[in-house]
């Protein structure tokens, strides 16, 4: 019985973020488009809400060409990982509190494991082979340094990460990612005890996704394709994907760890009857996940990218050191004030 | 400020725009402006845009509304100015009031560059440049414009007689 309501809670939230995927493309030309005095596509469909059919159609058309001398099973596996990760760290995010479906109470999170928070590092670390195995694996110089530069790139970042991340475990006192949302729906939202902790994670997040301002590794002009040169059809739509899935992934943290995930601060959720009450805060995750969304497509349409040895430069030299002042900062408070 | 070594004065960034945040802020400004601006996209092919009459378009030759009769006598003119050897002109003897008139006028339009020479040399206002610029061919044979392509009504091609009398 739990296993088929998991296997149910699985099958939905992988379509349902597979589709928010597709759209989310189509959502990142259109807000690009809006950004630079243009609107994006309109054609296919009303609004160009089509646009993404005819992108999976013609991906999935396309000829797949692997290069001669290329490890053919790596250069397969390799966007397999990405995807698998990315949508793997979905699943201890909670999306509400719980519902209640025929006497039942199903919690809406797939998997409380009581390590949450570290899982999703876990993930987050994994991530790094997909870029690196493709990178391996197309037997071509760009390929190889993108996917060098890349995983170097993710890999220091993650320090920073996982360090920003321990300020909020200090706060709250649980890796359970339902139980810190519970903490901040009780008290105020984990952004006002730790706005430094906030900025060294949003700027983390977008090393680790790849986005600009710190997408050298897929920069065009730089490296053609970077790591993902060598792909084409559904196995380059794949990676894609799978970037996607992180941005939604850190979205969603952020969303979560800072501000307080599906809670809002004067609601009375157990004055709602459960299902009512499930929807109103599912409707407040998706929304805030929805803006730190359009917060990194803002980003990225505003600035320009780094250089890779001022990215490297900064992620040792800067935000590293940043972390550990957090640390030292929310040690200090914690000892104060409780 | 201090001397770079090719003698350039070396400024440095001020501590504001060192730290880059404030500057990620008000660059983020600037885009959320321009996101909520008003769009102006021309939807085409459903909008298209007329040209104005100074727009040198592809030559056409011009038939008078009365008679039905090219202006065009054959001289060649346009024919030896044109900087891609475009044109071709044959002349051949008639009836009508005028010595000559062009037997085979054909303008290749994959050659043509739309310079206006044909036009500016002719001693009849007999090729002008049209409004018309979107051409497209399936096959080099097509783009060889011959008189059937090339012969226009007068009264289609007013804007451009009308630049023509007041500039030139």
């Amino acid at each position: 019985m739990i296993a088929i309501v998991a296997l149910v809670k699985i099958i939905v939230l992988i379509l349902v973020i597979l589709g928010t995927v597709a759209y989310l493309v189509l959502l990142e030309r259109k807000v690009s488009a809006y950004m630079q005095d243009r609107i994006g596509p309109n054609r296919v469909g009303p609004k160009g809400l089509l646009q993404p059919v005819a992108d999976i159609l013609k991906l999935v058309l396309k000829e797949l060409i692997v290069p001669v001398k290329a490890n053919r099973f790596v250069h397969a596996l390799a966007p397999v990982i990405s995807i698998t990760v990315a949508l793997s760290a979905l699943a201890v995010i909670p999306f509400g509190s719980y519902i209640v479906v025929g006497g039942q109470k199903i919690n809406l999170m797939i998997a409380n494991v009581n390590v949450g928070v570290l899982y999703i590092l876990a993930m987050s670390s994994l991530g790094v082979y997909g870029i690196t195995l493709s990178g391996w694996a197309s037997n071509n110089k760009y390929s190889l340094l993108g996917g060098l530069r890349s995983s170097a790139q993710m890999i220091s970042y993650e320090l920073s990460l996982g360090l920003s991340i321990i300020g909020v475990l200090m706060v709250d006192g649980t890796l359970r990612l339902d139980k810190i949302v519970e903490a901040q729906s009780r008290g105020f939202w984990n952004i006002i005890y730790q706005p430094l902790g906030f900025l060294v994670f949003v700027v983390a997040a977008f090393a680790e996704t790849n986005r600009l301002p710190f997408d050298l590794p897929e920069a065009e002009p730089e490296l053609v394709g970077g790591y993902h040169t060598e792909y084409s059809g559904m196995r380059w739509g794949l990676f894609f994907l799978s970037e996607y899935t992180n941005v939604i992934v850190s979205s969603a943290l952020m969303a979560t760890l800072y501000f307080g995930g599906w809670s809002l601060p004067f609601v009375n959720y157990s004055a709602m009857q459960p299902n009512a009450a499930a929807a109103v805060q599912v409707v407040t995750f998706l929304a805030k996940t929805g803006i730190f969304i359009f917060i990194y497509m803002w980003i990225r349409w505003t600035l320009p990218r780094f250089r890779y040895d001022q990215l490297m430069n900064l992620g040792w030299k800067v935000w590293l050191p940043l972390a550990f002042l957090n640390l030292l900062g929310t040690g200090a408070a914690l000892l104060a004030f409780r | 400020m201090q001397q770079n070594r090719n003698g350039r004065i070396k400024k440095k960034m001020s501590l504001w725009a060192r730290l880059y945040f404030p500057e990620i802020i008000r660059g983020m400004s600037i885009t959320i402006r321009a996101f909520f601006r008003p769009k102006f996209v021309r939807q085409y092919p459903e909008e298209r845009w007329v040209p104005p009459p100074i727009f040198r378009g592809r030559p056409v030759l011009v038939v008078e509304d009365e008679t039905g009769v090219e202006r065009c006598v054959a001289c060649g003119l346009c024919a030896r100015v044109c900087p891609p050897l475009a044109i071709q002109v044959q002349a051949a003897e008639t009836e009508l009031d005028k010595e000559r008139y062009p037997e085979l006028f054909e303008i290749n339009m994959l050659r043509c560059i739309f310079c206006g020479f044909c036009e500016e040399v002719c001693p009849e206002e007999a090729i002008i440049m049209s409004k018309d610029f979107e051409l497209t061919f399936t096959d080099p044979e097509d783009a060889i414009y011959g008189k059937d392509k090339l012969l226009i009504p007068a009264s289609q091609l007013k804007d451009r007689l009308g630049f023509l009398k007041q500039y030139r």
